[in-house]
This record gives C-alpha cells, sequence and structure tokens, in this order.
C-alpha cells in the first residue's frame, strides 16, 4: 500500500482577523524533498508547525504517513522529526546529552541509543559538542545537533523550517549534504526556505507561498519558466535621462530615487542589443548597466505582483 | 508498555534533565536555599531578643528560634517553588519545548520532571534549613511520629506550591515575571501567625493572617514540633495544600495544552 508521505486538503488558520493560511493543498510522495518557497510572514512556518501537530487548523485535513491529522495526532509524531527555525535543543546539556535525551523519550534501549548518538556524531562530524554545551558552538554545529537530535528518532518525514537561515556559505553548503544524505536513504523531506537557490538544489518539487496561499507549484524548472528571463538593471546620471529613457522603453519600471530603470528581458545578446539600440535612438546616456537572472524576487513579482518585502510579521 | 509506564518513564526522563539542570546551573538552587538560611540567622540574631520578649514566656532569643523555625521552614519551601516558576517560564522560552510536543512522549511528563526537580531540591534544604536551626539554637519536643507528620505537611506543601508556581511560570509572559509574581509566596509567611502572633497585628490584618492558609499550616507544624495547641489547624492545613495542589494542577495542565505560537 502507498501513500502519499503527506497530504493536506483545504488547511486555513488565522490569528484573530490575521488570515495566515488561507486553503492550502498538499501533496508529497514518500522519499522525496518538497519544498515551500516564500518571504517571512507567508505562512510556511504555520504550516510546518500544523503538519508537525504543534498547532491545530481551523478548517482543512491533512495525513503525514498515513496518520489523519485529527484522529492521530500521535501517529504522526512517531513518524516525523522537526528542526525548526528556532534552535531546539536543550542549552544546559552538553551535545552527548542531548542526544540521549531524545534516545530517552524514544525509548531506545540503552546500547542502541548511545550506538545512535555516537554514528550521529561522527556523521555530522560534531566530536567537537561531545562534551560542550550549546553556548560555545558556531550557528553551524548547533544546527547540525539540532538535526541530529531529530534523526535519534528514525523519522520517515522530516520538516526542516528554514534550515540554513543564518548560516555561513560554507556551514548551508555542509547542511544541504547532509539532505542530500537523509533523501539518498528514502526519507521524506518538507522543506521550507526563503532562497531559490535553496529549493532548487534540494526540491524535487516547490510550492510557492504567499500571503497563505499556494500561488504556483512544479519542479525547479517549471517555474523558473514562469518567471521572465530576469531583467537589465540601467543607471542614469540624472532624472532626465531617466525619464526620457523610460520613455523609450514602456515595459520598464524606472526608481527616480536610485536614478534605475529596470527592463525585462530574457537574458539574449540580441534583446540586449535591442535595448541599447532604442536608448542610443533617444540619445540617451546610460550611466552603468546590470544583468540580473531570475531569483526568488523576480518568481515572486512575476507570480504574485508584489516583491518578496516581509509581509507583516504575524503576531508572536 | 501501557500508557502509565511510558507516562512514568518519559517523567523520568525530565526529572533527570530538570537534575542537570540544578547542577550545571547551580546559583539558582544556592540562591533559593540562602534565603531562608538569611531569614533564619536575621530572625534568630538581629530581632529575636526582642520579639522572644514579645511572646511571653521565658522570651528572649531562645524562645524566638523555637516560635520562627516552622515560619523559615514554609519559607524554604516557598523560595524553593519560585525557582520553579523561573525554570519552567526558561523551558518555555526554548524551542526545545516545541520539539518535546512534536515527540510521542507524555505530555504531562514536561512539567512532572519539573514538579518532582523541585521537590527532591526542597527536601534537601528543608533537611539543611533544620540543621541551620539546630545549630542556632531550635530544640523541638517532637518524637519520631510527630516528625514524620511534619515531613508529611511539608511535602504536601511543596507539591501545592510547586504546581501553582508551575502554573505562573507557564502564564508568565517573561522569565522576568515568573520570577516576581511568585513572590506573594515568601511574602505570605510575614503576613502569617509564622513571625509574630495575629493578636499583636491591627484588626483588619489580624483577619487577613487568621485566614490566610499559612496561618493553619505554621500553627499545625508548630505544634507538631514543639507540642503548642494545634486545634482546628490541622484539618485546615491539609485542606487548603490539597485545593492549591488541584488548582495548580489544573492550571498547569490547561495551560500547557494550549497552543503556542512563539
Amino acid at each position: 500500500m502507498s501513500h502519499p508521505a503527506i497530504s493536506a486538503t483545504g488547511l486555513r488558520k488565522s490569528y484573530g482577523d490575521n488570515v495566515v493560511l488561507d486553503g492550502i493543498d498538499l501533496d508529497v510522495a514518500p522519499g522525496t524533498v518538497f519544498s515551500l518557497l516564500g518571504p517571512n510572514g507567508a505562512g510556511k512556518t504555520t504550516t510546518v508547525n500544523i503538519l508537525s501537530t504543534l498547532i491545530t487548523p481551523d478548517a482543512g485535513s491533512a495525513a503525514v504517513a498515513g496518520h489523519d491529522l485529527a484522529t492521530d495526532p500521535d501517529g504522526i509524531r512517531t513518524t516525523i522529526g522537526l528542526t525548526g527555525q528556532f534552535s531546539a535543543v536543550d542549552n544546559l546539556l552538553t551535545g552527548e546529552e542531548n542526544l540521549f535525551l531524545m534516545a530517552d523519550l524514544h525509548h531506545l534501549p540503552r546500547r542502541e541509543g548511545r550506538r545512535r548518538a555516537a554514528r550521529l556524531l561522527d556523521r555530522f562530524d560534531l566530536a567537537d559538542a561531545v562534551k560542550k554545551m550549546p553556548a560555545t558552538y558556531s550557528g553551524g554545529m548547533r544546527r547540525k545537533l539540532d538535526l541530529a537530535m531529530t534523526l535519534m528518532g528514525d523519522p520517515k518525514v522530516i520538516f526542516l523550517d528554514e534550515p540554513t537561515t543564518g548560516l555561513d556559505p560554507r556551514s548551508r553548503h555542509t547542511m544541504w549534504d547532509i539532505i542530500r544524505g537523509l533523501v539518498a536513504n528514502g526519507v521524506t523531506i518538507f522543506l521550507t526556505t526563503q532562497n531559490l537557490e535553496e529549493a532548487d538544489e534540494l526540491a524535487d518539487r516547490i510550492a510557492v507561498l504567499d500571503g497563505g496561499r499556494i500561488v504556483a507549484q512544479g519542479t525547479a524548472d517549471e517555474l523558473k519558466r514562469r518567471v521572465p528571463g530576469g531583467h537589465l538593471r540601467l543607471g542614469f546620471a540624472d532624472i532626465g535621462a531617466l525619464h526620457r529613457a523610460a520613455g523609450a522603453l514602456p515595459e520598464s519600471t524606472s526608481d527616480d530615487e536610485a536614478l534605475t530603470l529596470r527592463v525585462p528581458t530574457d537574458g539574449t545578446v540580441p534583446s540586449l542589443r535591442a535595448v541599447l539600440a532604442r536608448l542610443d535612438t533617444e540619445a540617451v546616456e546610460v550611466d552603468s548597466l546590470a544583468v540580473h537572472t531570475p531569483d526568488l524576487d523576480d518568481v515572486f513579482l512575476s507570480l504574485t505582483g508584489h516583491r518578496t518585502e516581509p509581509i507583516k510579521e504575524l503576531a508572536k | 508498555m501501557t500508557t502509565l509506564s511510558y507516562a512514568v518513564r518519559d517523567s523520568t526522563t525530565m526529572l533527570r534533565r530538570n537534575l542537570r539542570h540544578m547542577q550545571r546551573y547551580p546559583s539558582l538552587t544556592l540562591m533559593l536555599l540562602g534565603q531562608p538560611i538569611v531569614f533564619l540567622l536575621l530572625f534568630v540574631y538581629v530581632f529575636g531578643g526582642t520579639l522572644g520578649d514579645g511572646l511571653g514566656g521565658a522570651g528572649g532569643r531562645t524562645e524566638y528560634v523555637g516560635y520562627v523555625t516552622p515560619a523559615i521552614l514554609l519559607i524554604t519551601v516557598a523560595s524553593a517553588a519560585l525557582g520553579t516558576a523561573i525554570s519552567v517560564a526558561m523551558d518555555m522560552t526554548e524551542g526545545i519545548i516545541a520539539r518535546f510536543r512534536t515527540m510521542a512522549i507524555s505530555r504531562a511528563s514536561v512539567l512532572t520532571g519539573h514538579v518532582i526537580g523541585t521537590v527532591i531540591q526542597t527536601v534537601v534544604a528543608l533537611v539543611v534549613v533544620v540543621g541551620v536551626a539546630l545549630l542556632v539554637g531550635f530544640s523541638p519536643t517532637a518524637g519520631f511520629v510527630e516528625w514524620v507528620a511534619v515531613a508529611g505537611l511539608l511535602l504536601l506543601l511543596t507539591v501545592a506550591l510547586t504546581w501553582l508556581s508551575v502554573a505562573l511560570g507557564l502564564v508568565a509572559k517573561s522569565v522576568e515575571t515568573a520570577s516576581n509574581t511568585p513572590m506573594l509566596f515568601i511574602l505570605l509567611p510575614f503576613l502569617s501567625s509564622g513571625f509574630v502572633p495575629t493578636e499583636s497585628m491591627p484588626g483588619w490584618l489580624a483577619w487577613f493572617a487568621e485566614h490566610q492558609p499559612f496561618t493553619p499550616i505554621t500553627e499545625t507544624i508548630r505544634g507538631l514540633l514543639l507540642g503548642t495547641p494545634i486545634g482546628s489547624s490541622g484539618p485546615l492545613a491539609i485542606g487548603w495544600c490539597v485545593l492549591i495542589t488541584v488548582i495548580g494542577y489544573a492550571w498547569s495542565k490547561s495551560l500547557f495544552a494550549k497552543e503556542r505560537t512563539r
């Protein structure tokens, strides 16, 4: 019998007048990485909190690993692991003790608990953390211990809520390698991120979440195809030049303060040439030029019509 | 394994975690233990001579040591309970609680671990405080049975105040609030018959003192230790402890079950 690792229909959640999730449908196949991509306040953490049984939705239904959220939350808890955005390590226990604590709470026999802890400490290169308190760790180490704690219970479905936010590039790459290793072992991963590159690197499928709704869903390539191929950013010496250029390029959007013009383009040389030729005809002097390939901002602009500035943080 | 045996096992795990915390962060424990000892020395050596004379009888410092020791024991319990509110509130600010909530563990075990940890801590503190009291001249008349009764009542009070403190720690918006609210527990013994007889207070205060839980508890412990009359204080003391436990436990449980969205 095969059922989706995660399925959800019509999940809704609001806090007072603030609608955080406005009807979310999800379907995640076992053994894949599913990424929920969105800016701060889009509802990513709320979705994770609902699916990991931390909060109950106002409406809608969901199942994780075949266990129904409403009727069998404990069944879900036995199969999942969560590494949240906020560090979930015990700050007054050493790295090793944190892992033993998890072993005890998973009711593992003592020997098996020690064996798993030793293996994870080794696999995540956490030898330095064994006898030390988390206060002395680097951000990357803390996140690795956090994930190691999650893995002590041998979960089938792992929720990673912005696992690399705040990490330096090197630690981020280490974390990506670890995540790839988990998938290779058949685990299903539900990953939230604000970073398109991260979703692109790791996810089999990506859902773009904005203002509590899923606005697009597909593979990384499918999504990028829906995004116009980036834009040119032209800088001008004065407002007069900017306005003349904007007149010559009606498809552009101008920023009067920065004296820049944003021109959609597919990034090819002919299109670039065409833009410059039109400016030449109008005899507008271009001060600077930069080509932007699509990023999360562009995906957002095209899918939602607004930029990724954090929408008002939801009430904590 | 049955649900109950899992609950016991998880609570034991949480208790070990809390004992380890106390060991790692001993300053809180020492402060809570130091407080009643400082009060004891202060009340015996500074105020004791004068206050003892006001008691009638033989008077003086020796008389007052006996009079005040039961109150100091209550302060010891209250002081340790204060520590629970702080450590529960501290715990709730940590992400690890969210982790516990996503695990298939007994929900109450997080709180039970705190409560049992505090009870153990309080028992140790009480033994130390009684030891210090004996050193500074406390000479109880209690026999074995009376001591057991004293221990039983103090244990009841500890469980009661600790559950109430757990609730106060959960309801507090910050660790600071959590450390302030239960200060009331330390103030209340002063407004009872613990330090001076209620008859010496102004009428309205005497009325309050006679009707608040710490007075019957003080009177019962004093009676057991020194042979003074207990009267109706015994059942009242037990009644108060049971009532506070029930309220504290129910309140804590419902607060912990509530969703937290950080």
